[in-house]
């Protein structure tokens, strides 16, 4: 449905020195889907969303909804953002307070060309409302409602005008916490339901995850990995994406060979089998990611077959209600675990370890 | 996708012949805005500039380049004198009104003084009193021959002399620093409203006594604005024409402003010699502006601003409270019920005389009929009228537009029409006339003589007056506002009539009030742009003080007194209702 290529997007300062954007910004959304940009504060979502909405002007790349181009720097083609016809959702909301609800959700339909009849209209907007319950407050000032309240204002009014796109931009984060998981999950259904092809943007890793189809994470400007949150979460392709979704420990090894379909690395904590993920030389230097919960813990014998053993010692732990975390120190090496908290072994008594070769992740040098 | 998808199934050809159509509306808007400015604002400037190194043209002399006019203007003994009187009168003025704004503002802000509620409303009074009323009724009140007071004292202890000289530097001092206090009284009042309350506290649990508080907290960090407002009052003060006119011209103290007014008045009217000092005083008021500008600038350094709602708890400063209370009161008696009672007295007698027993038997409202009847009475009304609407309608709806370009968009140059806006309040009132008349009369469109060269000159005046209304409101629209209204769809021509212009309404209505209450007001560039037919009310009152008729004057300042107020108290009330806040 929206296929964005090469899309390059820069700012400058007062000298015309370039300062910041997205550069290069590359990938596609099927009809119907969810795709999040996700990456910190500053990496460039916000730029990358504005500049699919159009309100601000790349320097370079194609951006096509459905088989309509919107922009291209080749074909000089540039559609202003009245005319997109995409529906937005800003961080701020940006609910007219000279408005009422019933006014801010109506305004998308009279500005269309061809604008509809007043009934019409009536009709669309109260639907709206209704399907994200806020038909009983129809006829109240703007300037009056709470902040959940206005959310699902300004997803109404991005919702009336049955857009081709909608883009939400971290809808969920001027919300405080209770309110925030209840309006993912509304958000959620919103989209499905309607089948609404959908861009988001975040900085919030457990939104990404929880709603998306697919996620682009971002860094400095640029998408360091696509994939489903699964693959994002179990297969970080860098130590930037391993590092920012989810905590993780990292482990530099030497690569000796091959043994099988798995790859012999040698590191700090001992011999590691690794599922390969490509084939590199022996010799060369690799890093690792291992999630905290794919490092097994027992007081025993690992039971588990084909992983990976080691043993430590419990260095420190932490209960954290439906989990407990260990620090493990390994040939002087700290790792963090997470185990199910009726494991009673005390610090610096001794543990085992059993790491599965496919959870032990080859990043990308960077 | 819900429903059928609204464009999706446009071709791309035709989407890229959309986007070939560049020209919007808001393109020709901008260049119609910046010409309109650049025409209003630059050009009548240059034709006094050139004008004032020009000879005066008579009948066989063409007019040819001179230096003279600078010569005079800077040069010789009188303008020595001229340049003196001019800076005394204003250092004098704007230093007098900053002590009692300031010393007002803190008592009103700070202290537990009574009568407060009643400050505000009773500082902003003379600001709507027009300058030459005041100074009239102060004639009435000081002079030596008539003056109340003076005969009042000379009656009380048998005195030869009288007491009071209006006529004289420091008469112009005390009444025209009476008149612009509020002005200092606002902006420092301002100030201490937006500053950290607990800056203060912090210095009373040190134990600092409420007058060190006042003197090492308070208006230390005051400062900036205080200094600010002493050179918006020295501009005021330089450009002020009522009161040297009325005051200092019968006794021969000249500031700028009469000189120009006497230099065109003079027989032939020697209109270089006034170009010239007007370009004198262009120069002081250009370093006035530049260095306020800065001082509002660098202000952010001090900004003291919390944006906390809460208010300081007043300083009880005991048994001073009365004293504080007294001044207050005797500040309103001389502002405004001596000056009003005192026109009011006279507007009774068929002719001048001062309040006494004999005098209190021929009162009669006869004076009132004559002003009624007198020849061009309602023509001035219907002029006023027309300036003072159509005046602030096309300034507000101008400078809206200069204020979302300035402020939304980055076109290149925007400062330069923010420049342009503004550079009328380097203008004298006078010396804006002057500058309209030379330019209309030798660029003839026709508009020289009528009402409509007013209205040009009124627009000019007081651009920068509806810059600062609609920019304060502007920067508070965010611009996602803006922009979901384009996501929604609107052009921009409907997301700046939906969306901006009501948003923007609260600032347009005050704004648009203030122009009226100034225009109604203005004498300094009317006095050299009308012509008999095209009177507005303040130039009757000229008249009337011209001719002699202080009755008349009397009684026609009270009827427009009387009107203005009713004239707020309808918008009051009127913008309490529908909810628009005023400042
Ligand atoms: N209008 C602008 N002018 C200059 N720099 C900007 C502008 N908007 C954003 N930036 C910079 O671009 C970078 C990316 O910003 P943004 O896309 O807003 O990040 P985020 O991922 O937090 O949404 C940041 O470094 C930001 O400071
Ligand atoms: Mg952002």
């Amino acid at each position: 449905m929206l296929s964005v290529e090469k899309l390059t997007t820069i700012y400058r300062d007062g000298s015309g020195k370039q300062v910041a954007g997205a550069h290069d910004v590359e990938f596609s959304v099927p009809t119907g889907q969810l795709f999040t940009l996700l990456g910190p504060s500053g990496c460039g979502k916000t730029t990358t969303l504005r500049s699919i909405a159009g309100l601000e002007r790349p320097s370079a790349g194609t951006i096509r909804a459905g088989n309509r181009m919107v922009y291209s720097s080749d074909m000089n083609v540039f559609v202003p953002p009245n005319q997109r016809q995409f529906g937005m959702v800003f961080q701020s909301y940006a609910i007219w307070p000279h408005m009422n609800v019933f006014e801010n959700a109506a305004f998308p339909l009279q500005m269309r060309r061809n604008r509809p009849a007043a009934t019409e209209i009536r009709n669309k907007v109260m639907a709206c409302l209704e399907a994200v319950s806020l038909d009983h407050l129809a006829e109240r000032e703007a300037t009056k409602l709470s902040g959940g309240q206005q959310q699902r204002l300004a997803l109404a009014r991005a919702l009336v005008m049955e857009p081709q796109l909608l883009l939400l931009d971290e809808p969920l984060s001027n919300l405080d916490a209770k309110l925030r998981d209840k309006m993912r999950f509304e958000l959620k259904r919103t989209q499905r339901d309607l089948g609404l092809t959908t861009i988001y943007v975040t900085h919030d890793q457990s939104e990404a995850l929880a709603l998306s189809h697919e996620i682009a994470v971002m860094n400095q400007g640029r998408i360091v990995q696509i994939g489903s949150p699964r693959d994002i979460y179990e297969r970080p392709a860098t130590s930037f994406v391993a590092d920012f979704i989810g905590s993780t420990n990292f482990i530099d090894g030497t690569v000796r060979g091959m043994s099988g379909e798995e790859l012999v690395v040698d590191t700090s904590i001992g011999q590691l089998r690794v599922e390969a993920r490509s084939r590199p030389a022996p010799g060369a230097s690799i890093s690792l990611s291992i999630r905290p919960e794919d490092l097994h813990l027992s007081e025993g014998a690992p039971t588990e077959q084909g992983f990976n053993r080691l043993s430590g010692v419990v260095e420190a732990k932490v209960f954290l209600g439906e989990v407990l975390d260990f620090r493990v120190e390994i040939n002087g090496v700290s790792l963090l675990a997470r185990a199910h908290p009726s494991l009673r072994t005390h610090v610096g008594e001794g543990i085992n370890i059993a790491i599965d070769p496919a959870k032990c992740t080859m990043l990308a040098t960077q | 996708m819900v429903g059928t998808s609204l464009a999706g199934d446009e071709s791309v050809v035709d989407t890229a012949t959309q986007v070939k159509r560049p020209i919007e509306i808001k393109w020709f808007l901008i260049g119609a805005v910046i010409l309109v400015v650049a025409w209003l604002a630059l050009i009548p400037l240059c034709f006094l500039v050139w004008q004032s190194f020009m000879t005066t043209a008579t009948l066989n002399q063409p007019a040819v380049f001179t230096l003279e006019n600078y010569e005079r203007a800077l040069g010789s003994a009188d303008s020595l004198r001229l340049m003196g009187n001019s800076l005394q009168f204003a250092f004098g003025t704007s230093l007098f009104a900053l002590a009692l704004g300031t010393f007002f503002a803190w008592v009103n802000e700070r202290t537990n003084t009574p009568f407060k509620s009643l400050f505000f409303a009773m500082s902003i009074i003379p600001l709507v009193i027009p300058g030459i009323l005041f100074t009239a009724s102060w004639i009435m009140i000081a002079s030596p021959q008539i003056g109340i007071f003076n005969l009042v004292l000379k009656d009380l202890f048998g005195l030869s002399q009288p007491v009071f000289n209006i006529y004289s530097l420091p008469g112009m001092i005390w009444v025209d620093g009476l008149h612009y206090a509020p002005v200092a009284f606002l902006m420092v009042t301002a100030a201490f409203r937006a500053m950290d309350p607990s800056l203060e506290e912090s210095a009373m649990m040190s134990g600092a006594p409420v007058f060190q508080i006042a003197r090492r907290i308070t208006l230390k960090l005051a400062w900036p604005a205080i200094l600010a407002s002493f050179l918006v009052l020295f501009i005021r003060a330089i450009e002020s024409f009522e009161v040297p006119a009325l005051l200092g011209l019968p006794v021969g103290i000249q500031v700028f402003t009469s000189a120009i007014y006497e230099a065109v008045q003079s027989y032939p009217s020697n209109i270089g010699l006034a170009s010239a000092y007007a370009a004198v005083l262009l120069v002081l008021t250009s370093v006035a502006i530049y260095y306020q500008s800065r001082i509002s600038s660098q202000g952010s350094r001090y900004s003291t601003v919390t944006g906390k709602g809460f208010r300081p708890r007043m300083l009880d400063i005991g048994r001073w409270r009365y004293l504080t209370g007294g001044l207050f009161i005797l500040y309103v008696v001389l502002v405004v019920a001596l000056p009003f009672l005192v026109l009011f007295w006279a507007s009774l007698q068929s002719y001048y005389a001062a309040p006494s027993m004999a005098a209190l038997k021929n009162l009669s409202f006869a004076a009132y009929g004559r002003v009624l009847d007198y020849p061009g009475f309602y023509t001035s009304v219907w002029n006023s009228t027309v300036l003072a609407l159509g005046g602030a309608t096309i300034v507000m709806l101008l400078t809206s537009v200069i204020c979302w370009i300035t402020i939304k968009t980055k076109i290149p140059g925007r400062w330069l029409l923010d420049l342009l806006a503004s550079m009328p309040l380097v203008f004298p009132g006078i010396v804006l006339g002057l500058a309209t008349m030379i330019f209309y009369l030798h660029f003839d469109i026709g508009i020289y003589g009528t009402l409509w060269i007013m209205m040009v000159a009124y627009v000019t005046k007081f651009l920068p007056y509806g810059m600062r209304y609609n920019s304060t409101s502007m920067v508070q629209i965010h611009k996602d506002l803006e922009e979901s209204a384009a996501m929604s769809g609107a052009s921009w021509f409907a997301t700046f009539r939906r969306v901006v212009f009501p948003l923007l309404k609260p600032g347009l209505v005050a704004g648009f009030i203030y122009i009226v209450v100034v225009s109604v007001r203005e004498l300094s560039s009317s006095i050299l742009l009308y012509s008999p037919g095209n009177e507005v009310l303040s130039i009757m009152i000229w008249e009337f003080w011209q001719n002699g008729q202080y009755v008349e004057l009397s009684a026609f300042g009270v009827m427009m007194i009387v009107a203005l107020f009713c004239f707020l108290m309808v918008v009051q009330s009127v913008s309490k209702r529908f909810g628009i806040s005023e400042n």
